[in-house]
C-alpha cells in the first residue's frame, strides 16, 4: 500500500520505496527532492528562504532555509542507510510571483532560493538530475520514491514529469 | 519593537478597526463598480503561518486571482487583494460584459479590468487609513497573479517574514447576496509599521 505524505510549508519528510510525497503550491519556496535509487528512500523539503540567519538569537526553523534544510535531508538518509555518493537531486519552484512594475528587486527571492539550493547541493556533490524552476507560476510538486519521479502541476501551465 | 507575541485584546481591536475603516470605504467603491449590493463581514485580525493562511482561503490548491500593491512611505508592507473565480466573472461581466471567462487565460484587457478593481479599492482603504492615522503612505503600481492560492499568499509571507515565520494578516471579506462574489483584502503590514500606526492612533504599545 502507497500512501501520501504532506510536506507543508518549511517542512521536510523522508519516507521509504511505496510512498509519495507532496507539497502544494510553490511560489517563491523551492521543493527539493532528494532519494537513493538503491535503497529506495527518498525525501522532500520545502524550503523558504535561502540562508539560514547567522544573527538570530531565537530558535529557528532548520527547514525553512536552503542551507540548512539540505544538510538535515542528507543526514537524516544516511541513518536510513542511504550512501551520500548515490544522492540524487530534482528541484522544483522558485517562481517570482508578482511583477512590480519600478521595483525590479521585489520578488527576487525565488531565484536567490534557487541559486542557494543549487550551491548547497554542489557542496555535498549531489548531482541536479531535473529542475523546473523559475517563471510567474505556482507549482504543486508529487515525488514518487519508488522510481523517483518528479510531477510538477500548476494552475495554468499544465502537468510535467521529470 | 513591537512583536506579535506582545500584541493584546485592545491591540487587536484597534486592528479590527483599521480594517472595518479601511474595507468600508473599499465596498463603497465596489459596489458603484460593479453596480450592486455589497456586504462585508466583521475583519478578522489574523496572527498565522503561512499553511493555516492557505488552508483558510480555500486550500493551498484553490485557483485565485491575486493583485498586489506595496506600501511604501511612512506605512511599509503589503497590501493583497485576493478574488475568487466567481467574482472574476462576475465582475468582467459587468464592467466588459463578458459571459465567456476563462480563468486559466484572461486577456490583457481582462486582466487589466481587474487589476484596475483592486487598485480602487486598495486605495480606497489605504486613503481612509491614511486620514484616520495621519500618516502618508504611498502605494505601488498593482500587480497581479492568476495562480494558486498558496503561492500568491507565499509572496507577503517571505518579504514579511524576515522577523517571525508568521504574518499578521488584518482580513475583510465581501460578499454580494444578488452576485456571487467572494472575495479577501488582506493588509500585511511590517512590524515596525504596526508599531508606527498602534502609536499614531493613541494607543500604547
Amino acid at each position: 500500500m502507497s500512501s501520501m505524505v504532506t510536506i507543508g510549508i518549511s517542512d521536510m519528510k523522508i519516507v521509504k520505496s511505496a510512498d509519495f510525497l507532496v507539497t502544494y503550491a510553490l511560489g517563491s519556496c523551492v521543493g527539493i527532492c532528494l532519494y537513493d535509487s538503491m535503497t529506495k528512500v527518498g525525501g522532500l523539503g520545502h524550503i523558504m528562504l535561502p540562508y539560514f540567519p547567522v544573527s538570530s538569537q531565537k530558535q529557528e526553523n532548520v527547514h525553512r532555509f536552503a542551507n540548512t534544510c539540505i544538510p538535515s535531508m542528507v543526514n537524516e538518509m544516511e541513518r536510513m542507510g542511504c550512501s551520500r555518493a548515490r544522492l540524487k537531486a530534482k528541484i522544483a519552484g522558485g517562481a517570482k510571483m508578482f511583477e512590480v512594475s519600478g521595483d525590479s528587486t521585489f520578488g527576487n527571492i525565488g531565484a536567490r532560493n534557487v541559486l542557494a539550493v543549487k550551491e548547497t547541493l554542489r557542496n555535498f556533490r549531489i548531482p541536479i538530475l531535473a529542475e523546473d524552476t523559475g517563471l510567474n507560476y505556482g507549482r504543486t510538486l508529487y515525488f514518487y520514491v519508488e522510481t523517483g519521479t518528479m510531477v510538477v502541476k500548476s494552475f495554468s501551465n499544465g502537468v510535467k514529469t521529470f | 519593537m513591537l512583536n506579535l507575541d506582545q500584541l493584546n485584546e485592545i491591540h487587536i481591536d484597534v486592528l479590527r478597526e483599521i480594517g472595518n475603516i479601511g474595507a468600508g470605504n473599499a465596498a463603497t467603491s465596489l459596489s458603484q463598480m460593479l453596480d450592486t449590493t455589497v456586504d462585508m463581514a466583521v475583519p478578522t485580525v489574523r496572527i498565522l503561518d503561512i499553511n493555516d493562511a492557505a488552508t483558510a482561503l480555500g486550500g493551498p490548491e484553490n485557483a485565485v486571482v491575486g493583485i498586489l500593491v506595496k506600501l511604501y512611505g511612512d506605512i511599509e508592507g503589503i497590501m493583497m487583494f485576493i478574488i475568487e473565480q466567481d467574482f472574476v466573472k462576475t465582475a468582467l461581466q459587468v464592467l466588459l460584459g463578458e459571459d465567456m471567462v476563462q480563468c486559466e487565460k484572461l486577456s490583457e484587457i481582462e486582466l487589466s479590468a481587474i487589476s484596475e478593481i483592486g487598485n480602487i479599492m486598495i486605495s480606497a482603504y489605504i486613503n481612509s487609513i491614511g486620514t484616520l492615522s495621519q500618516l502618508n503612505i504611498k502605494t505601488s503600481v498593482p500587480a497581479v497573479s492568476v495562480d494558486m492560492v498558496g503561492a500568491i499568499l507565499s509572496v507577503p509571507a517571505i518579504e514579511m517574514s524576515s522577523v517571525s515565520e508568521r504574518i499578521i494578516f488584518i482580513e475583510d471579506d465581501f460578499l454580494s447576496r444578488k452576485n456571487q462574489i467572494s472575495a479577501n483584502m488582506l493588509l500585511v503590514p511590517s512590524m515596525d509599521s504596526l508599531s508606527k500606526l498602534m502609536l499614531q492612533l493613541g494607543i500604547d504599545l
